[in-house]
């Protein structure tokens, strides 16, 4: 029988994905995953918080609990709270009743409400012309978010400098300026994937003033908050100085990474307005979106996470956890750094410890990274970003070494 | 800097002017309101009701004899097996946990099916049944380039249509309820598919349909997938209420059964929210029977592409208590007790309000609720009835006369109805 999908092509598998499954099948003893984004013990062993143990088992504990849908917009005190982590307790915006939320999976599930509520609601009812920019580099799932929400026109706006390995301010300034007015801007809130190079306070304000000066839009997407520098607050200077701003925006809040919640797709839209008018039709339109992708949101993460957030010892005790996590990463970067240095590894290193967050962009080339998982059985993306936490004191020798054997040896 | 002066003037004109711009406007003024959703509204209005003998038959959750929402024994039981394990948060591939996965398309094919033991279908988990069909609308909208067409069932589940036709494709209907019996409109089913053109796609609910409760016999399966077959149309189907209609799980898959035998490689969404009680955890998976192995790892591949930019991978936990319950033969067996045990109270329900309703006099012909089948019960009632119901006795349904039986008790039974005998007498 001809079949429906005989015209199906194979697909090619996504890179990140693949990258893991090729370092389970390796059988060498000394083989590292520097690849897929997900903290790890010094022990190179996931990492179940403590604090989230001890909420799991209250939930299972509490037997009046069941499990209804939610409603389509997510867990109420789940929303209300993330918002809170996101912009601040004393937020000005949320006293004056202008800051909503969508509980989402994930944070690709909160950038995918995002990108299909702009597309159809931003400048105009039909917003597919409209220039999406995302920063060169960036997470490779960006780019189909959006071209899967329907936006036609998807640019790079120069953000990475592989000369001085650093933030290319006056080319990221000069791509806002030539941007053409209401473009929406997609920007990485903290510990910037994959590079880990975030923008100064004094360049985020530099930033703030051509977008608000060009009414650009702000979607920031917010995976990292409290993993990046161990702080809160410090993490999420960005979104709170854009908000005190006076922009309208949104911010797409993970919680896989800072509550290590990765398989219960906990995620939140925020959405800043001008007022609770506006805010309020945009989350009717949301809950539109919502209704034909998930119908109403997985309800087990939000749960952990608000009871969390709203339980004054618990979220103390997942401050300490995220601090751990942060604290263990500074320390890879710091020991990675001084080990290049000791081996005499040509180049300069300082970006190691410079960069924030899970990840660095070594400044590695292909060939070299090609190396290091052929040779090497060191794991890593091809654009030479490696996950601080596949690195552990066991391991960091070696792969010390072998960055000084690829970069000395392979042009 | 590099500006010029003239340059830096009129940049801060610029932003002066934006400043009192943006001060008075918003982005979102051009954003109309939302409608509500029709369902969901019901318990709202519901919620707002300080009748004390309110019912809410509007949203199709399952209630126990005491109106209660009903944590099933088994899941409880997986629960506590999950938890002892400890077991880490790691992303889930993206077509979700393998073992649950094999374990729904067994629970809908049957284990021995050949389908499966060929290795030529492709099953994977999904955000239950609505993102079960989003995918597949995705799927279909993407790479059947033969048709844009999908025919609904008239009437069906009111999220269909938004589904299908965000994703691109256009929607049509055939005949199937008929208002004059209050059940299957066969003939007119089988006249409006003889129609339908080649290639295009047609949804059928695999039991229990929804909002009716209607569903063909055995017999008119089989006329259907021959003349469906005929027509050479690619068929979807929708099956969230296996084990839940009937009480029997191979029974409510039948007709997905023996389309397959027939020959149709057929789509499927499946959904644990009623059968297992996991509304909440989003559970279900969406199947592609295909040609052969080969053809399954292609469509596999593109079905990934097509998750990663809305969701990634799916959750974790709905999804490892519904394979603990399939894949533990002592919590699988308690699971289809269980099961029955639902579907049974609901046909108990249908049973006792028909009686009811004689008991108060009432010379209608009510047979339509007892022969109706799963949740759902179309009553027969007009809007101004509905509306009677909700103004006069705080009954709350949707418009189109729809009832969840799931919400009547023995307790209530007997007011619901005296109060339908009262607006239809």
């Amino acid at each position: 029988i001809m079949s429906i999908f005989g015209e199906v092509p194979q697909a090619a598998p996504v890179a990140v994905f693949k990258l893991t499954a090729d370092f389970r099948e390796d059988q060498n003893p000394r083989k590292v995953n520097l690849g897929v984004g997900a903290y790890r013990t010094d022990e190179c062993q996931p990492w179940v918080l403590p604090v989230v143990r001890k909420v799991e088992k209250m939930i299972a504990d509490d037997h009046s609990l069941n499990h209804e849908y939610l409603p389509i917009l997510g867990l109420p005190e789940f929303r209300s709270s993330s918002s809170k982590i996101a912009l601040g307790e004393d937020s000005p915006a949320i006293k004056d009743n202008r800051v909503g939320a969508v509980q989402c999976l994930g944070g690709t599930g909160a950038l995918k409400i995002g990108a299909e509520f702009l597309r159809r609601w931003y400048n105009g009812t039909d917003n597919t012309k409209t220039p999406v920019y995302v920063s060169a580099p960036t997470w490779e799932n960006h780019n189909a978010v959006f071209s899967n929400a329907g936006f036609e026109d998807i640019r790079p706006y120069k953000y990475w400098d592989a000369g001085k390995r650093g933030l290319d301010l006056e080319g990221f300034l000069g791509d806002l300026e030539s941007a053409p007015d209401h473009s929406i801007f997609v920007l990485h809130a903290c510990a910037h994937n994959p590079t880990g190079t975030d923008p100064t306070q004094d360049q985020w304000k530099q930033i703030a003033d051509v977008m608000m000066r060009k009414s650009l839009f702000a979607f920031f997407d917010s995976a990292y908050q409290g993993f990046a520098s161990g702080n809160l607050d410090k993490d999420a200077w960005a979104v709170r100085y854009f908000v005190s701003q006076g922009f309208e925006l949104f911010c797409a809040q993970s919680f896989s990474k800072n509550f290590g919640l990765y398989n219960e797709r906990v995620g939140n839209l925020t959405v800043v307005a001008k007022d609770q008018d506006n805010l309020n039709r945009v989350l009717s339109q949301m809950e539109k979106i919502v209704r034909i992708t998930w119908s109403n949101p997985p309800s087990q993460g939000a749960r952990l996470v608000a009871i969390t957030l709203n339980t004054p010892e618990l979220f103390a005790e997942w401050k300490d956890n995220v601090k751990t996590m942060a604290d263990r990463v500074l320390l890879m970067r710091a020991q990675l750094k001084e080990k290049l240095k000791a081996l005499g590894t040509p180049g300069t290193w300082e970006h190691i410890t410079e960069q924030i967050g899970m990840f660095s962009f070594t400044g590695l080339n292909p060939k070299q990274v090609e190396y290091l998982v052929k040779e090497k059985h060191i794991y890593l993306m091809a654009s030479g970003r490696i996950n601080m936490c596949g690195l552990t004191t066991k391991n960091i020798d070696y792969v010390a070494e072998s960055i000084h054997e690829a970069v000395t040896t392979v042009q | 800097s590099r500006r010029s002066s003239s340059q830096k003037f009129t940049a801060y004109l610029h932003s002066i002017l934006n400043f009192f711009f943006i001060f008075l406007s918003s982005w979102w003024t051009e954003v109309q309101m939302g409608p509500p959703d029709p369902i969901l509204g019901v318990t709202e209005a519901f919620k707002r009701d300080t009748n004390p003998k309110k019912m809410n038959l509007g949203v199709g959750a399952y209630r126990d004899d005491q109106g209660k929402p009903f944590v099933l024994s088994c899941v409880r039981k997986a629960e506590a097996q999950i938890a002892a394990k400890k077991l880490d948060k790691e992303y889930l591939p993206i077509g979700g946990l393998a073992e649950f996965s094999k374990a729904c398309s067994q629970l809908a094919l049957g284990p021995d099916n050949e389908v499966l033991k060929s290795g030529r279908s492709i099953t994977i988990q999904t955000i239950s049944g609505t993102g079960s069909l989003r995918v597949g609308a995705n799927f279909v909208s993407r790479f059947h380039n033969a048709s844009r067409d999908v025919y609904l069932p008239k009437p069906s589940w009111g999220n269909h249509t938004p589904i299908f036709r965000d994703a691109g494709m256009q929607l049509k209907a055939y005949s199937y309820y008929d208002p004059k019996t209050c059940g299957f409109d066969f003939k007119g089913a089988l006249h409006d598919i003889s129609k339908i053109p080649e290639k295009s796609v047609i949804v059928l609910h695999a039991c229990a349909h929804n909002p009716t409760g209607v569903d063909p016999r055995p017999e008119q399966w089989k006329e259907m997938a021959a003349l469906i077959k005929k027509r050479n149309l690619l068929v979807f189907f929708d099956m969230a209420y296996q084990g839940f209609a009937s009480g029997d799980i191979d029974r409510d898959a039948w007709a997905v059964r023996d389309f397959i035998e027939q020959g149709h490689n057929i789509l499927l969404s499946q959904s644990f929210a009623k059968n297992m009680g996991l509304y909440g955890e989003r559970v279900g998976g969406f199947t592609v029977v295909c040609k052969d192995v080969e053809e399954a790892k292609r469509v596999e591949s593109q079905l990934k592409i097509l998750i990663r930019p809305i969701y990634s991978n799916p959750p974790m936990n709905g999804a490892r208590i519904a394979s603990t319950i399939l894949n533990t033969p002592e919590l699988y067996k308690e699971w289809l007790v269980e099961v029955k045990d639902m579907a049974d109270r609901i046909i108990t329900m249908r049973e006792m309000f028909v009686s009811n309703l004689k008991k108060e006099g009432s010379t209608h012909n009510w047979q339509h609720v007892t022969e109706q089948i799963g949740m759902f019960c179309f009553t027969g009632l007009k809007p101004e009835q509905v509306e009677r119901l909700i103004k006069e006795f705080s009954i709350y349904m949707t418009k189109d006369g729809r009832i969840s039986v799931a919400g009547v008790t023995s307790a209530n039974v007997g007011y619901l109805a005296h109060a339908i005998h009262a607006v239809t007498k």
